[in-house]
């Protein structure tokens, strides 16, 4: 039990197509803002840094400061922030002098930064956030002078700090930008994605339905070739595979209409001179008592195999006509129990060795002659291979197309054997290899299948669980013709 | 004994039908062609005609219609079962019954008998009946309507007798095959219903529906009633 349904083809490129678009997006977007952030702030940053450098080296300074003179020096720088206004805190020994109210070091300059600058000379800075969760920069930077080319602390430390807010703006406008962009691109990313679905799709979908028509039998099905690419060339093989299978069927189609004509043929051209034969074995057989012995003897092997040899050329024309589609169904309205009375009564078979079991009074739409040939059929082989008494069961059933007509005909013989019971309507089976000739053409059954298929039933033999074989007929009880 | 024209192309056939039927007694002329059949027509005078359907030169069908403009001699045709459509061209254009190919001479002859048996029992009636325009005369065997003699092959007078004997009585075709024309095995409904189309063509009047021979959806057919 598979709890996820298969994902069908354009589902899965349109999927393909969106993931694709989304990583693009997303990868284009990460990158663009990362480097826009870092140019933007690095910007800021420098500008800051090397203003406050600029500053702190216009200051003349007198050493020692005095809180006087530090608390100057801030004033002068507070007043020149760039990019951005800053607050500038001093930080000389013991002595502290800022442009915010308070002289204490605020909470921006960290500790780490504090030890940052003294392996600095030139400076370092940090970005922080304050108490509000708002960026700001932290710079920090130790006065120095020069003496000799070398370069020596003052010992004063200045830190300003500036807010970022209006880079953090800008970088949040990108990022919104770079979210709002991507949402329509993914939703613009649809359309391709849906023509490529479609450009697979619909191919693969002839294809299928051509398929589907070939299997049908409709082997002249061939797909429209477009374009030059791997569909196409599939299309391609599919029409070649579907004409080479047209071809060989219509071949083994010929073949076998050959072999069907040549079976009809051979039965008519035996027809006319059996008719002929056939019409004068009773002068053979009513002067065969004045011969001589052998000569009678002769006479009367020649007529009674003409009389079967014309039961089996009937048989085979019967059969000829079914397989040629020609046989033609004249369906008559009849009492059932009379037609199953005449086909048992003309055969002499209205005795104690048939009994029937019919609805009084039933009538069924069928072709007469095909019925007594189908009954005659199943009753003849049940008495000869199966045993009196043989059981005519009748009864009616409704079906889905309507009223059904079952008839079963039950021997009360040994039951057919389990290798021969899938065999038993084939053209001349034997079921006892070493069997000689029986009675019958061989036939008889398969042209007793024909006929029930012909009025659109089925017949079908089993073994009675109480042992006897049972042959069912079960057709329509109006047959349509 | 009767004089049976047969008109056959096939010789084997012809010589054997021919010599099984003289064997029981029946005078037979043979024909290899339909044309020689219809020129031994007036010559032979023959009470009944065994025709094969597959002729070469005109078919039997056509001698069938041929005999028909003339006579009211029974028709027997000799068909291969197969020949579906021929059977029934071959009943339309008048012909009495068929037998089916190859037959015993036995079958042929019963088939013979059957057609020709006389007619209906004249046992009590005497004079003609009378079923509106048609008058009936069983033991004359004549059928006319307004007057006029209306000229029936056997098998239509056949039936014609059998349906008007129990008026409004319903007979299935199968019913009429045995009675009409003695076919003791499943024969063809067809031959009823090709036959009652050309009763009907004789004794109906064109223009409405049928009025003497009245079909019964599912059952078979009836004689009016009136």
């Amino acid at each position: 039990m598979r709890n996820l349904a298969p994902l069908g083809l354009r589902t899965r490129l349109i999927a393909a197509f969106l993931l694709v678009a989304a990583i693009s997006a997303v990868g284009t977007a990460a990158l663009t803002y990362q480097q826009a952030r870092t140019a933007i702030l690095k910007q800021s940053q420098d500008t800051a840094v090397s203003t406050l450098r600029d500053q702190l080296e216009n200051q003349s300074l007198v050493l020692p400061l005095d809180q006087q003179q530090v608390q100057r020096v801030v004033n002068e720088i507070g007043k020149r922030g760039k990019p951005h206004p800053w607050s500038v805190f001093a930080e000389y020994g013991t002595l502290r002098a800022s442009t915010a109210g308070a002289p204490d070091l605020p909470p921006a300059v960290t500790t780490s930064l504090r030890t940052r600058i003294t392996a600095h000379p030139h400076g370092a800075f940090q970005r922080v956030e304050d108490a509000r969760g708002e960026p700001q920069l932290a710079i920090g930077m130790p006065a120095v002078f020069g003496r000799d080319g070398q370069r020596e602390a003052t010992g004063l430390v200045l830190y300003a700090v500036m807010p970022l807010l209006t880079e953090q703006q800008t970088v949040d406008a990108m990022v919104q930008a770079a979210r709002q962009g991507a949402v329509p691109g993914l939703a613009i990313a649809v359309i391709p994605a849906l023509l490529a679905a479609r450009s697979v799709q619909r191919p693969v979908r002839d294809m299928r339905r051509a398929a589907e028509r070939l299997g049908r039998g409709r082997l002249d099905t061939r797909i429209e070739v477009r374009g030059a690419d791997e569909l196409a060339g599939l299309a391609r093989t599919f029409n070649e595979t579907a004409g080479a299978l047209e071809e060989s069927v219509a071949e083994l189609r010929e073949a076998e209409t050959r072999a069907r004509r040549f079976a009809s043929d051979v039965s008519h051209e035996l027809r006319t001179p059996l008719a002929g034969m056939l019409a004068v074995t009773e002068v053979l057989d009513e002067d065969a008592d004045q011969l001589d012995p052998d000569t009678a003897k002769a006479l009367r092997l020649i007529s009674a195999e003409t009389g079967k040899l014309a039961v089996l050329v009937e048989d085979l024309m019967e059969i000829s006509r079914f397989d040629a589609r020609a046989a033609e169904l004249h369906p008559d309205d009849v009492d059932l129990a009379e037609a199953v009375g005449k086909t048992l009564e003309r055969r002499h078979w209205d005795d104690d060795r048939v009994t029937t079991d019919l609805p009084p009074g039933l009538r069924a739409r069928l072709d007469p002659r095909r019925f007594d040939v189908v009954l005659a059929n199943l009753v003849g082989n049940a008495l000869r291979h199966g045993g009196a008494p043989v059981r005519i069961h009748v009864r009616t059933a409704s079906g889905p197309a309507g009223e059904r007509l079952l008839l079963e005909v039950a021997d009360s013989g040994a039951g057919i054997a389990e290798e021969v019971l899938p065999h038993v309507f084939d053209r001349f089976f034997k079921a006892d290899a070493a069997r000689t000739r029986s009675a019958g053409s061989g036939l008889g059954l398969a042209i007793t299948l024909e006929n029930v298929r012909l009025h659109g039933g089925t017949l079908s033999a089993a073994n009675a669980p109480g042992g006897g074989a049972v042959f069912t007929v079960d057709m329509p009880l109006e047959v349509t013709a | 004994m009767s004089r049976v024209l047969l008109i056959e192309d096939d010789p084997s056939i012809r010589e054997g039908v021919g010599l099984g039927l003289r064997r029981r007694g029946h005078e037979v002329c043979a024909a290899e062609t339909g044309e020689a059949g219809l020129a031994l027509m007036a010559g032979f005078h023959p009470e009944l005609v065994l025709l094969d359907l597959m002729l070469p030169g005109i078919n039997g069908v056509q001698v069938c219609r041929r005999i028909r403009e003339t006579s009211e001699v029974p028709i027997i045709m000799l068909t291969a079962r197969g020949d579906d459509v021929d059977i029934v061209v071959g009943l339309e254009a008048g012909a009495d019954d068929y037998i089916v190919k190859p037959a015993r001479t036995e079958v042929i002859e019963a088939r013979v008998r059957a057609v020709l048996r006389r007619l209906g029992d004249t046992v009590g009636r005497p004079e003609a009946e009378q079923h509106g325009e048609l008058a009936i005369d069983r033991a004359g065997l004549t059928v006319a309507k307004n007057g006029e003699r209306v000229p029936l092959a056997p098998s239509e007078l056949k039936l014609l007798l059998h349906l008007c004997a129990t008026p409004a009585q319903v007979f299935s075709r199968q019913q009429l095959l045995e009675y009409v024309w003695e076919h003791s095995y499943h024969a063809d409904a067809r031959l009823v219903d090709a036959c009652v189309r050309r009763l009907r063509n004789k004794i109906e009047n064109p223009d409405g529906s049928p009025r003497y021979i009245q079909t019964v959806r599912g059952f078979g057919y009836r004689f009016g009633p009136l």
